[in-house]
């Protein structure tokens, strides 16, 4: 850190500024790269909140949870190893709590987030460019967090592996990305001695199934913004679903769909300095052919960040 | 290079991690051992039974001798059985070897927790009661919560402990020698080869007691118990350890005995402990009537309490008069200034829970979608009492005393919660929020205090060598319910008093049983 050298001249100023389209805050599963040598930091809070929920397949809402909530305030941190390759961190504090009935909220540090992220192909397609991404995640919890407390509890407590490609068309300000993840997670301990999910389990050991989470986003990216549509999709290899009124379980089959939107704006009066938000809400998959949801909330989610970039070059 | 050599060492890594990595669980018993007993029990048929009189009250027709031709005609189906045998046959003897009664209870524990889900609320608002005349029909019959568990559990222990003081009692008679010891060319496959005479085959007096049983307790799940029923008995001759006629006799035995437990059962006012609208009601007036807070259901819509006749049920180890002996005084008014500080006790625990406290909590919450707090037991006492390598009869009577207990400590807590009628704490502060699903009956006293009471007292004497461990244990049971703020401290204390007493009555019957 004591090589960050900010305003250090004029010169490195107009350089990040002509760069901030590259520069803006990104994340494992989108097409924005960091040069060498530069870090983005910043905070990110979200709220997120259901009130129906699918039981299995059965939307249900539930009077005795009323209002689900999970809120969160993350760190972030990105760096440029090179322009091609990226590492990207995060580490998220995360609380719940529930509107009616009588369950405690939970809140603890949630798990680390750690992501190499590289830009294997750049190249010119017609009057755009077409980039392909890879990205090698792992993601662990940071504390002893209680996960077989759903759906107060902060995480699902596996330690995953992931791999991730990314495809991204940019042609003018508008631009097109697609990305596709597979989340492999580790099996978790809970403090119980046996569980039910379609057969009683005499284990603390509970398996957890692998995910695939995609997204699709599609808007404009100019120098110092970013609008964009998001589809997200989240699926559950396997798991089973939640039984007629009992409790969910980490390794239920969670299947989700949600849509939202996105903007990251540079302030072009302090040029180092980014804003994010977003907002996205889950629809049931199957209402655009996708797999019907199961076994997660209809959740709305807000998120507003802001990020610093520091150019660490000499 | 370099840049590019990073990241594909990075993935090819992941690729090989997730490839190699089994995430297979395997339950604790999966491995257990065949049965290996060092004592068969043989005096057991002289065992003071429960429900049955005598051990002879129901006739087992002497075996066809050694020498005759339908005995052959078995020994040929034996032989044909070991030559074809399929890995799912084997691995069936397997499961079965370690014993019929450990499986038994396993099975039970998983029917427990499939049906233990309280009901959702109709159209009109109202929760309707599960129907056993309609099983299958929403809301699925039964609802296992702790009082219809503990009593079930109870029943089939107890069934398969009286149907095997039967067995003993006519394996001892007749004396017939296991099929393997008659003839050579029969193996012992996968199980300990024994010198308990094998008719009636006491694998057989498990499966039909329990299947039989659960034809009343778990309507809607026949065709699996069944299946699981002759699984078993399958495997009991297919091992070489009974011929089908020691089989055919031992099913037929089991469930004559099991029919004596479902008279028993349909008379012991299980089926009305639900009460009615007006009954629900009482209980308030009557709490009101002496100047305290009435419990109320703190669901939303509410609902109403918990099976709040379940005291009127039969108990198993004493007469129900002596149900009310076990009362223990009136829990701190709720008026008083001790009450206030009770709840603030609560509210302390619950304000910032350490996360072992939280491990404590879920480690024994045994709500909603689990065996309850009986099953808990069971799978703590059955796991011990594999380790003693005890006969299948002996096993049978250990469990059936500890269910019979559990089943008593039920109704005996069902009397009291219902007699005093207490608040839960977050009913008088709404802002205890609990780390477990808050239980909808009243609070005074603890039932999971009363079942580990109970359970502890009963399995220090069965297992000595473990008395400090099961009454630590059983310590931490009552006390998980004030660190997860759904009960006071009292509750836990006097639940377990009273529970140590329950489980006094089981040692009692243990010491009489002529089974020491």
């Amino acid at each position: 850190m004591k090589h960050i050298k900010i305003f250090k001249s004029l010169t490195a100023v107009v350089a990040l500024a002509l760069m901030s389209s590259q520069a803006i805050a990104q994340m494992p599963d989108d097409a924005i790269m960091l040069g060498k040598k530069q870090l983005c930091t910043g905070f990110t809070f979200m709220h997120s909140q259901w009130d129906h929920y699918w039981e299995g397949t059965l939307k249900r809402e539930n009077l005795n949870m009323g209002t689900v909530s999970t809120q969160s305030i993350m760190f972030m941190g990105v760096y440029g190893i090179s322009d091609k390759l990226n590492v990207l961190t995060s580490v998220p504090y995360v609380w719940t709590h529930a509107s009616a009935g009588t369950l405690h909220g939970m809140k603890g540090f949630q798990d680390l987030m750690l992501d190499l992220k590289w830009e294997a192909i750049s190249k010119k397609l017609g009057k755009g460019k077409l980039s392909l991404f890879a990205v090698g995640g792992f993601n662990t919890p940071l504390s002893n967090y209680e996960a077989d407390f759903q759906p107060m509890s902060i995480g699902m407590g596996s330690t995953n592996l992931s791999g991730r490609i990314t495809a991204d068309f940019q042609t003018g300000i508008f631009f097109a990305t697609i990305s596709g993840a597979y989340v492999w997670r580790s099996n978790i301990k809970i403090d119980r001695t046996s569980y039910y999910t379609t057969e009683l389990h005499n284990t603390n050991e509970v398996e957890m199934p692998d995910v695939i989470n995609s997204n699709l986003n599609i808007g404009i990216r100019k120098k110092n913004l970013i609008a964009e549509a998001v589809l997200m999709n989240m699926k559950t290899l396997s798991g089973f679903d939640i039984r007629r009124n009992d409790m969910p379980f980490a390794s239920n089959q969670m299947n989700s769909t949600s849509i939202g939107a996105h903007v990251k704006y540079f302030i072009p009066w302090v040029t180092n300095l980014e804003l994010i938000g977003g907002y996205d809400y889950v629809i049931d998959g199957k209402d655009i052919g996708l797999a019907k949801n199961r076994n997660v909330g209809k959740s709305q989610t807000f998120n507003i960040g802001v990020y610093y970039i520091f150019s660490l070059k000499k | 290079m370099k840049k590019i050599l990073i990241p594909i060492t990075g993935l090819s890594l992941m690729v090989i991690l997730s490839v190699g990595c089994n995430k297979n669980i395997s339950n604790r018993t999966d491995n257990t051992a065949a049965l290996s007993t060092d004592n068969n029990d043989l005096g057991a048929g002289s065992w003071k039974p429960v429900f049955l009189s005598r051990a002879d009250s129901f006739p087992v027709a002497a075996p066809d001798a050694i020498n005759s031709t339908s005995y052959k005609a078995d020994l040929n189906e034996i032989k044909a059985l070991q030559q074809n045998l399929t890995k799912d046959e084997e691995s069936k003897i397997k499961y079965w070897a370690a014993g019929g009664v450990l499986r038994w209870n396993e099975i039970m524990r998983d029917l427990m927790a499939k049906y233990n889900l309280p009901t959702v609320t109709n159209a009109a608002g109202n929760y309707p009661a599960p129907d056993a005349n309609n099983p299958f029909a929403y809301p699925l019959f039964p609802f296992t919560n702790p009082p219809y568990a503990g009593r079930a559990y109870a029943y089939v222990s107890g069934a398969q402990y009286d149907a095997l003081i039967a067995c003993w009692y006519y394996k001892t008679k007749y004396n017939q020698a296991a099929p393997y010891k008659n003839d050579s060319s029969v193996d012992a496959k996968f199980i300990n080869k024994t010198d308990l005479p094998s008719y009636p085959s006491e694998a057989a007096v498990l499966a039909g007691a329990a299947a039989e049983m659960m034809k009343l307790l778990f309507p809607g799940e026949i065709a699996n118990i069944q299946q699981k029923a002759t699984e078993q008995e399958q495997a009991a001759i297919a091992s070489g350890a009974a011929t089908r006629a020691a089989v055919v006799a031992g099913d037929a035995l089991g469930r004559k005995v099991a029919q004596l437990y479902i008279t028993r059962a349909r008379g012991d006012h299980a089926g009305t402990a639900g009460g009615n609208p007006t009954i629900w009601t009482n209980f308030e007036t009557i709490a009101m009537g002496l100047g305290e807070t009435p419990w109320v259901s703190l669901e939303v819509p509410r609902r109403p309490p918990m099976l709040p006749l379940f005291s009127k049920v039969l108990p198993c180890l004493f007469d129900s008069a002596t149900i009310p002996t076990f009362r223990p005084g009136p829990p701190p008014s709720t008026n008083s200034e001790e009450f206030k500080k009770d709840a603030d006790e609560v509210y302390n625990f619950i304000k910032n829970p350490s996360r072992e406290n939280i491990g404590i909590v879920q480690y024994w919450a045994d709500g909603v979608g689990t065996y309850t707090p009986p099953g808990h037991w069971d799978a703590i006492a059955a796991e011990d009492f594999v380790k003693k390598n005890w006969s299948e009869v002996r096993m049978a009577r250990n469990m059936a005393l500890l269910n019979m207990a559990e089943m008593d400590a039920a109704i005996v807590c069902w009397d009291i919660k219902y007699f005093y009628f207490n608040p839960r704490p977050t009913q008088v502060n709404s802002s205890i929020k609990t780390l477990t699903g808050i239980p909808n009956f009243p609070s005074y006293v603890s039932g999971h205090s009363m079942f580990s009471g109970a359970a502890s007292t009963l399995l220090s004497y069965l297992v000595p060598e473990n008395a400090a461990k099961y009454q630590a244990m059983a310590k931490e049971a009552g006390m998980s319910r004030l660190m997860g703020g759904i009960h006071y401290r009292v509750d836990c204390e006097v639940g377990l008093q009273v529970g140590n007493k329950v489980g006094e009555y089981a040692v009692q019957r243990a010491q009489a049983d002529g089974g020491n």
